[in-house]
């Protein structure tokens, strides 16, 4: 590149003067053969490569929806995390004896820091004149086994995971709760509580908590009826007590924990209610 | 009136050596697939950036959709995904693009490193493409997280106890990424968007800028 003294420039500006400029780029002159100008003749092949790769690209993604799973709750202890598939071999990695638990810095930063570092500074490492593979066998070797491991590592990883038990997971297949809407407490519900709590007991973002995971029993539902908590106001249901009593059974017998729908519609449930413990686990 | 305007322009931008830089120049035989079949193998650093620009074009509409937040954030990738016209496509393309440049990167990288095309004088341009290689890692990293679901917030989760396991500086670079050392939840998602909607994309096309400009000052490398 021509630069620095001898330069001329057309005013005070930063376009050089014409004249001046021999920085024209070096043909491939150089190299025997049949050139072809890249513009238009190259760019329109490439094009067409690159509309060929489009349709495949589309019909992939026309084929195979991209996948979603059930909302994230940090509070589920069942799930197996699994990163996507271009870091398994990270992942893998952490599964050796030497390179977990106590030495998992070996496997988090030791190897692939060594592995990716040498790959950002091959050419300062690599530094004989000869390109052809035969003159660079060490070079060469080490990348092969990089590229073998790393391949090994995720086909190993990709093999153990359960997938059929990982379909459980996705969205299509998360439990939808319904309630019971034959129960006698249900028109209560709907009546009262329903523009909060939501349709089916799940919860309203920014209105209702869901009352599906509360552990709270028949008295208290009707206490927080009546009387409110956290957010809550008071006087939320008006209605006589004999509808109260309908409603709380209603929200007690129709969360899943409580056996399901239909089990003891009416008064059967209303002095025990498995779990005893109430109020806190809402707000 | 076009040529008029090119020259008007020309005259006080010296526009010419600029579209000489980017379009004018010969392509050698020994990279043309049309000459040599086997030449498809210089095909894999275009895809990469063919891919590159379906990713940027269907992350531009997903942020139409997309809310950065923990309680919205699953309902509106859930909402894109069965309610918009054309938004699964818009998403799988955005998804499986993902996965796809991660492919096209690595043939490329494999490519120039067996033919040794990083050598003398090409070796910035191989630091870049591996920093290049680094931001996508990153990307898809902090993409996952993005639709909030079981899947997202558990690999982020892993993915964050592997930074932290960093020695010295660990606990730093967890607190940085997830806004909190301890808690992965509504600062994590919305640095996380940031960081793959501005931080990384603003990197990626400074490096794109850089490796195309010194591919175009070098010109390829010749045949082995």
């Amino acid at each position: 590149m021509h630069k620095g003294k001898g330069m001329k420039f057309v005013g005070d500006s930063r376009v050089q003067d014409k004249s001046q400029r021999n920085t024209i780029p070096k043909d491939y002159s150089e190299y025997p053969g049949r050139t072809e100008a890249f513009w238009p003749n190259f760019l329109l092949k490439e094009w067409l490569v690159g509309a060929v790769f489009l349709i495949g690209f589309l019909c992939l993604v026309a084929v195979a929806p991209s996948p979603l799973e059930q909302q994230a709750d940090p509070n589920n202890s069942a799930y197996i995390p699994l990163p996507d598939w271009y870091f398994l071999f990270l992942y893998e990695l952490l599964k050796f004896e030497f390179a977990s638990a106590n030495y998992v810095v070996i496997g988090t930063v030791g190897i692939p820091g060594l592995a990716f570092g040498a790959l950002l500074l091959a050419p300062f490492l690599d530094r004989g004149p000869g390109r052809r593979p035969s003159q660079r066998p060490i070079a060469n070797g080490m990348m092969l086994m990089g590229v073998i491991a790393t391949v090994w590592l995720t086909y190993v990883s990709v093999t153990a995971v359960d997938w059929e038990q990982r379909e459980q997971y996705s969205i299509a297949n998360a439990t939808e709760h319904e309630v019971d809407t034959e129960h006698p407490g249900y028109e209560a519900y709907s009546n009262n509580c329903m523009s909060c709590h939501g349709e089916n007991m799940g919860g309203n973002a920014g209105m209702g908590p869901s009352l599906l995971e509360s552990q709270m029993n028949v008295d208290a539902v009707k206490d927080i009826a009546r009387n409110g908590i956290g957010d809550m106001p008071a006087n939320q249901f008006e209605g006589s007590d004999e509808e109260l009593e309908k409603l709380a059974n209603f929200i007690v017998d129709n969360r899943p924990s409580s056996g399901g729908e239909g089990e003891g519609n009416g008064e059967g449930s209303g002095e025990g209610s498995s779990e005893g413990e109430n109020s806190d686990s809402e707000s | 009136m076009l040529q008029k305007l090119y020259d008007w322009v020309d005259e006080r931008l010296d526009i010419t050596p600029i579209w000489r830089d980017i379009a004018d120049h010969e392509v050698p035989e020994h990279v043309n697939p049309a000459h040599h079949f086997s030449a498809f193998v210089y095909c894999f650093g275009g895809l990469t950036f063919f891919v590159t620009v379906i990713q940027v074009l269907s992350g531009m509409f997903l942020t139409m959709y997309y809310v950065p937040d923990i309680e919205n954030a699953f309902a509106s990738v859930e909402y894109l995904q069965s309610q918009v016209a054309h938004g699964q496509i818009v998403r799988g393309m955005h998804h499986w693009g993902a996965s796809v440049v991660i492919v096209m990167i690595f043939l490329h990288t494999l490519r120039v490193f067996f033919q040794g095309a990083y050598k003398k004088p090409r070796e910035l341009n191989w630091v870049v493409g591996v920093l290049l290689f680094f931001v996508m890692f990153g990307l898809g990293f902090t993409g996952y997280l993005l639709p909030w679901d079981n899947k997202a917030f558990f690999a982020t989760q892993v993915g964050l106890e592997i930074a932290e396991s960093v020695p010295v500086i660990g606990t730093d670079i967890k607190t940085l990424l997830a806004g909190d050392p301890e808690i992965v939840g509504a600062q994590t998602l919305t640095r996380f968007f940031a960081i793959h909607v501005f931080f990384l994309p603003a990197a990626l096309f400074g490096l794109m800028a850089a490796h195309f400009i010194m591919i175009r000052r070098q010109g390829i490398s010749g045949p082995l």
